[in-house]
């Protein structure tokens, strides 16, 4: 095993393995988003046990490994693949032979990315470090809470800043469906997951998988525009 | 189909050698037959270079008729030309316009250095080859028909990445300049059969180091390969690769 991480496989098992572990990460995020739709209490309510929760505190850190992993690997690799042809083609046509997102990785990759230190500037770094007067505690069914949908409503409303705020978000929500439109497929044909039957399977489940992810992600900063 | 003659342009990458730089030279041809396969064409084209006391076009090709592998050419963009499931040497003419301009360039990638103009080393393919693409026979004597019986799903599939004629379409078409289809095709055709099942866990392990070590890039599953694959080697192969891989490593 011990030179398992310096072969090209190797490296692509854990581009995979932390590509199957965002994913479940992204549908346990998305699921309790979508509990902003359902009005202030119930959000606050499944942000509160979110913040709470000690597998989620544990598994937090562990996100963020996963983070740092996928992203090195995904560095490492792009850029020995960009070494792997020193002058390139004068003329390349593969418009039919492979999908745009699939070719594009990477800066799919760094779009999320970018959204990411975006999502956490607004979210993230005010509920964990620097606090914000939109979080001031309320009372659900009796017990305390911040209130997270007032901070997050906040961000979608506040008139041109919210329009702009809106499209960043629909924009990562997007980069997002379409990386994992290859990724998902992808992850399985990389651990040899896959055939000739089951490949056409997999990839229509990564299409719905990564349009659930696209149009979820994206119509939560709608509704607030919206309604 | 009716033929006809076409007046063409040919871009044509011209490289005097290994170490020297390149350039893209034009060549206005005229008259040629759209029944003409591509490498007459170049033939022509040749030809003229020849009687105008220019150096032909160096480019590799062999069978010409689609089962050695030698032929290679990267055109307008795709390995083997615009035509699906068929190697240069089987392009026809046809499948271009008149007045169109042609470019013509080597498979590029690291591990397929240009020796001259559009011939490129393939020999890195030999040496992963060398690596375990075999399988270790004691010799005697000849052994009996069907003394080893083999599952019929097995047999074709054998048979279809046995189809590999190892011209290097997949690595020049990759844009990583991965050869994970070839080598899954060459792991394949040996790890489906019980003759080569006894070495197929040093063989994936031997091949998969040779190619990393060779230069050639790291898959991200985009598929192009098996798009422009003359042979149509299937995706199939390359997961049936990293199954092996992985558990011949666990099995470490
Ligand atoms: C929640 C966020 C993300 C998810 C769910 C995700 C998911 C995936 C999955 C499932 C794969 C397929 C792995 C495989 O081919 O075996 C993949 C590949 C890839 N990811 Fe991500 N990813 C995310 C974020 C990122 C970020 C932030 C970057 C980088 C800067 C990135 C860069 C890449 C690249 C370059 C590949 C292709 C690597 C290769 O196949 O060689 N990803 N991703
Ligand atoms: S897999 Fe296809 S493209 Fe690659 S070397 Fe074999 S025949 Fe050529
Ligand atoms: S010359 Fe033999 S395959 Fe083209």
């Amino acid at each position: 095993m011990s030179n398992f991480l310096t072969t090209s496989i190797g490296k692509k098992f854990l581009m995979s393995l932390s590509g199957f572990f965002l994913i479940s990460f992204l549908s346990v995020h998305l699921t309790a988003n979508l509990f902003l739709l359902a009005g202030s209490d119930a959000f606050n309510e499944a942000s509160h046990f979110m913040g709470t929760n000690p597998i989620i505190q544990i598994m937090q850190p562990v996100l963020a490994l996963g983070f740092i992993l996928h992203i090195f690997y995904a560095s490492f690799l792009t850029l020995q693949n960009r070494k792997a042809r020193p002058e390139s083609y004068a003329k390349v046509d593969q418009k039919n032979s492979s999908k745009w997102e699939s070719r594009n990785m990477y800066i799919l990759g760094a779009v999320v990315l970018t959204f990411l230190v975006i999502h956490l500037i607004n979210f993230f770094w005010k509920i964990k470090f620097t606090g914000s007067d939109l979080l001031k505690e309320v009372d659900v069914k009796g017990v305390e809470m911040e209130n997270a949908y007032s901070l997050v409503t906040s961000l979608f409303m506040s008139g041109t800043l919210g329009f702009i705020y809106s499209g960043i978000y629909i924009l990562g929500a997007v980069a997002l469906g379409l990386h994992v439109n290859h990724g998902f497929w992808a992850a399985f044909q990389t651990l040899g997951l896959s055939n000739n039957i089951w490949r056409k399977r997999l990839e229509v489940l990564g299409s719905i998988f990564a349009l659930i992810i696209a149009s979820g992600f994206s119509i939560i900063p709608l509704y607030f525009l919206i309604f | 189909m009716s033929s006809k003659n076409i007046n063409i342009t040919v871009k044509v990458w011209r490289q005097q050698d290994a170490k020297s730089k390149g350039i893209f030279e034009s060549y206005p041809l005229s008259n040629i037959s759209t029944d003409s396969s591509f490498l007459e064409m170049m033939d022509v084209l040749n030809e003229k270079l020849v009687t105008e006391n220019q150096e032909p076009i160096a480019f590799d090709h062999d069978c010409r008729e689609g089962i050695c592998g030698m032929c290679s050419l990267f055109i307008n963009g795709h390995a083997h030309g615009p035509d699906s499931l068929v190697t240069t040497c089987q392009l026809h003419m046809r499948k271009f316009n008149d007045g169109q301009t042609i470019t013509i360039e080597p498979w590029r990638s690291g591990g397929f250095p240009v020796i001259k103009d559009l011939m490129v080393d393939r020999s890195a393919f030999d040496k992963i080859m060398q690596a375990g693409g075999f399988v270790s026979v004691n010799t005697g004597g000849v052994p009996d028909a069907n003394a080893i019986p083999i599952a019929q799903a097995d047999a074709e599939e054998a048979m279809d990445a046995a189809a590999c004629i190892g011209c290097g379409a997949c690595v020049a078409t990759c844009k990583n300049s991965s050869a994970m289809l070839f080598v899954s095709a060459k792991v394949s055709q040996l790890a489906l059969l019980p003759q080569g099942k006894i070495e197929a866990a040093r063989r994936a392990k031997n091949m998969v180091a040779k190619m990393d070590e060779l230069g050639f890039g790291n898959c991200s599953n985009t598929g192009a390969c098996e798009v422009e694959c003359p042979k149509g080697i299937s995706l199939a192969h390359i997961a049936r690769l990293n199954r092996e891989f992985l558990c011949a490593k666990v099995k470490e």
